[in-house]
């Protein structure tokens, strides 16, 4: 086992045992972090994608993360309200079933991304990143104009919603349940960046040209990319709005466009585990920090400006040096 | 198959008729006409800047020409991208090189193969353990002798080898024809003398249109020749032809014997 691939086990079972030991040690609060850590690892995992993968320098996840809240805060609202979503073709009340949530949360960002992506995607560069922005900022100013579901305000859900089998308000099942995603997305994602789809989105990041004279369309494999990048993101938002049983338009803003990405850069671009990485720090540091000063992310500042000047990589690119090229 | 006179009732696999580009005043393909055939080495020769990369990267499809024609296999691909001509068999290597530098020397062969095998992509199986795809790469690289470099990281290959890999992955696609654009640059004389004895059996896989500097394999290999200066052409011949053609001396040949 290579050394990188011990250093992951590692980190995923921490984040495993950290909770458990809560839980031993009666302390729901750090279970929370815990969860809060899965489910933004989860949404860094989806940009790390488009990012790491594909070098799609999106600013506009939010979108992607706030779709997923919302997809959540409006099955559940109504659900909880007992007003239909719709009558026809067939009546429908909305749910507080997580499978169904997740679905809907799923389906409904990768819909956003195709059409983000086969817009923005005509362009590169700096161009890329403005655009990407101005469609997360505009579903931002949307939301906060859609009086239906809470406007500025957002939306409150009273109740957990529920998953088969288990008890969700339980914060160890929640945290499980996050947990599980998380591992399936990894999982994933490694299938993904080294199957042939996973090779020639790499080989578009450093050299567009031989996509093309190999026969392959980097513009499709980007598409693609962008979309599986932005469905997962927005079943973390899913997540994220049920640990918080409450959604805002906070979730689509540039700022959490701009925290997903810390993630990632944190924990090293491209790096199957970076994102987990660069969430448990984010994570650990706000808690930490944010105790003693309330600007302590001048010291994430300085953390990320180090980062970027003497560790290409991040965190693991700092801890474990330039990635071995696969098998 | 030296003597192209056994050659017309053949169809060319490349036709380029009138072709014109201009960036600004500055006309990069003046008027270029030509074609190439069957089995055939066509060397397109000319001092730098004289629009050789340009005129192949307008066959190729990555940049549009202002006027004329190209046509491939019987097809007119003028309005086609880059994409749609490597599928139908225009194996492209670069004078720069494009290779996908953090990858292996490896999964830069197998990305080749990838695209060529015409067979989705695959989101799950790992493509590095892909037998056929593998097969088809490690023949390629083994053609070059970069097979035992198979496993280095394509950053750290040195100029040479690069040269190599260019040419193994324009393998891998198995083209119809090539287009190669200075593929000796660097690689030293017993490497421009390996490479000049491949290609001269790889003409018979499929024709080459090859832009080259060392004179001493354009002369070895080509069964003609065009010289372009200022972005036209001023002459095509035969290796002999092109020796003596009086223009060509002065423009050009007459050019290096200087420095
Ligand atoms: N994209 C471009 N824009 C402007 N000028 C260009 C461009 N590409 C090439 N040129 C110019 O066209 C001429 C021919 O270049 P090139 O085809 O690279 O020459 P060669 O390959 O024969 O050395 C040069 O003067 C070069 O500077
Ligand atoms: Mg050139």
């Amino acid at each position: 086992m290579g050394r990188e691939r011990l250093f992951n086990l590692a980190v995923i079972l921490a984040l495993l045992a950290v909770p458990l030991l809560a839980l031993a040690l009666d302390e729901p609060f750090v279970i929370t972090l815990a969860t809060k850590v899965a489910i933004l690892a989860l949404a860094g995992v989806g940009l790390n994608i488009a990012l790491g993968l594909g070098g799609l320098v999106s600013l506009g996840h939010a979108a992607f993360f706030g779709i997923g809240g919302y997809a959540m805060g409006i099955l559940a609202a109504h659900a909880q309200n007992y007003e239909p979503l719709f009558s026809w073709p067939f009546l429908f009340e909305g749910s507080n079933q997580m499978p169904l949530i997740w679905l809907v949360a799923v389906l409904a960002s990768a819909a956003a991304a195709l059409v983000i992506g086969a817009l923005s995607l005509r362009t590169s560069g700096v161009y890329f990143i403005m655009i990407t922005l101005a469609f997360g900022q505009m579903l931002y100013y949307f939301a906060i104009s859609w009086s239906a579901y809470g406007g500025e305000d957002g939306l409150s859900i009273w109740v957990r919603n529920e998953m088969p089998g288990l008890n969700t308000l339980i914060p160890i099942q929640f945290f499980g349940v996050c947990f599980a995603l998380l591992c399936g997305a990894l999982l994933f994602s490694a299938r993904l960046a080294g199957s042939g789809f996973g090779l020639a989105l790499s080989a578009a990041r450093q050299t567009e040209e031989r996509v093309e004279t190999v026969g392959l369309q980097p513009f499709k494999l980007r598409l693609v990319a962008f979309v599986i990048s932005g469905a997962i993101t927005g079943l973390a938002g899913a997540l994220f709005a049920d640990l918080n049983r409450f959604v805002s338009p906070t979730m689509l803003s540039w700022h959490t466009s701009g925290e997903i990405m810390i993630f990632v850069i944190l924990g090293g671009v491209g790096r199957l585990y970076g994102p987990v990485v660069g969430a448990a720090v984010y994570i650990l540091l706000e808690h930490l920090l944010g105790g003693i000063s309330e600007y302590w992310q001048i010291f994430l500042g300085l953390l990320l400006l180090g980062m970027v000047l003497f560790a290409r990589g991040g965190l693991i690119g700092a801890l474990l040096g330039r990635e071995v090229a696969h098998d | 198959m030296t003597d192209t006179s056994l050659s017309p009732p053949m169809q060319p696999v490349l036709r380029v008729e009138h072709l014109s580009k201009s960036f600004g005043a500055l006309k990069a393909s003046n008027d270029v006409s030509l074609d190439l055939y069957p089995g055939e080495i066509h060397a397109l020769i000319g001092p730098n800047g004289a629009g050789k990369s340009t005129l192949i990267k307008q066959i190729s499809g990555g940049l549009q020409p202002d006027m004329g024609r190209i046509e491939l296999l019987g097809h007119d691909v003028t309005a086609l991208d880059t994409v749609a001509r490597a599928r139908m068999g225009l194996g492209r290597t670069f004078q720069i090189s494009s290779l996908a530098m953090e990858f292996s020397v490896l999964q830069n062969a197998v990305l080749g193969a990838l695209g060529a095998c015409g067979k989705s992509l695959g989101f799950f199986r790992n493509v590095m353990k892909d037998k056929a795809l593998l097969e088809v790469a490690e023949e390629a690289l083994s053609r070059v002798g970069l097979l035992q470099a198979a496993q280095q990281r394509t950053a750290d290959l040195s100029h040479g080898q690069r040269r190599q890999l260019e040419v193994a992955v324009a393998l891998t696609l198995k083209p119809r024809l090539f287009l190669m654009d200075e593929p000796m640059a660097g690689l030293g004389a017993s490497g421009s003398k390996e490479l000049t004895g491949f290609l001269d059996q790889l003409r018979y896989e499929a024709p080459i249109l090859l832009v080259e500097h060392d004179m001493d394999a354009v002369f070895a290999l080509a069964d003609r020749i065009s010289v372009l200066v200022y972005g036209a052409v001023i002459a095509t011949g035969t290796a002999d032809e092109i020796r003596n053609h009086p223009e060509v001396r002065r423009a050009y040949l007459g050019e290096e014997d200087e420095t």
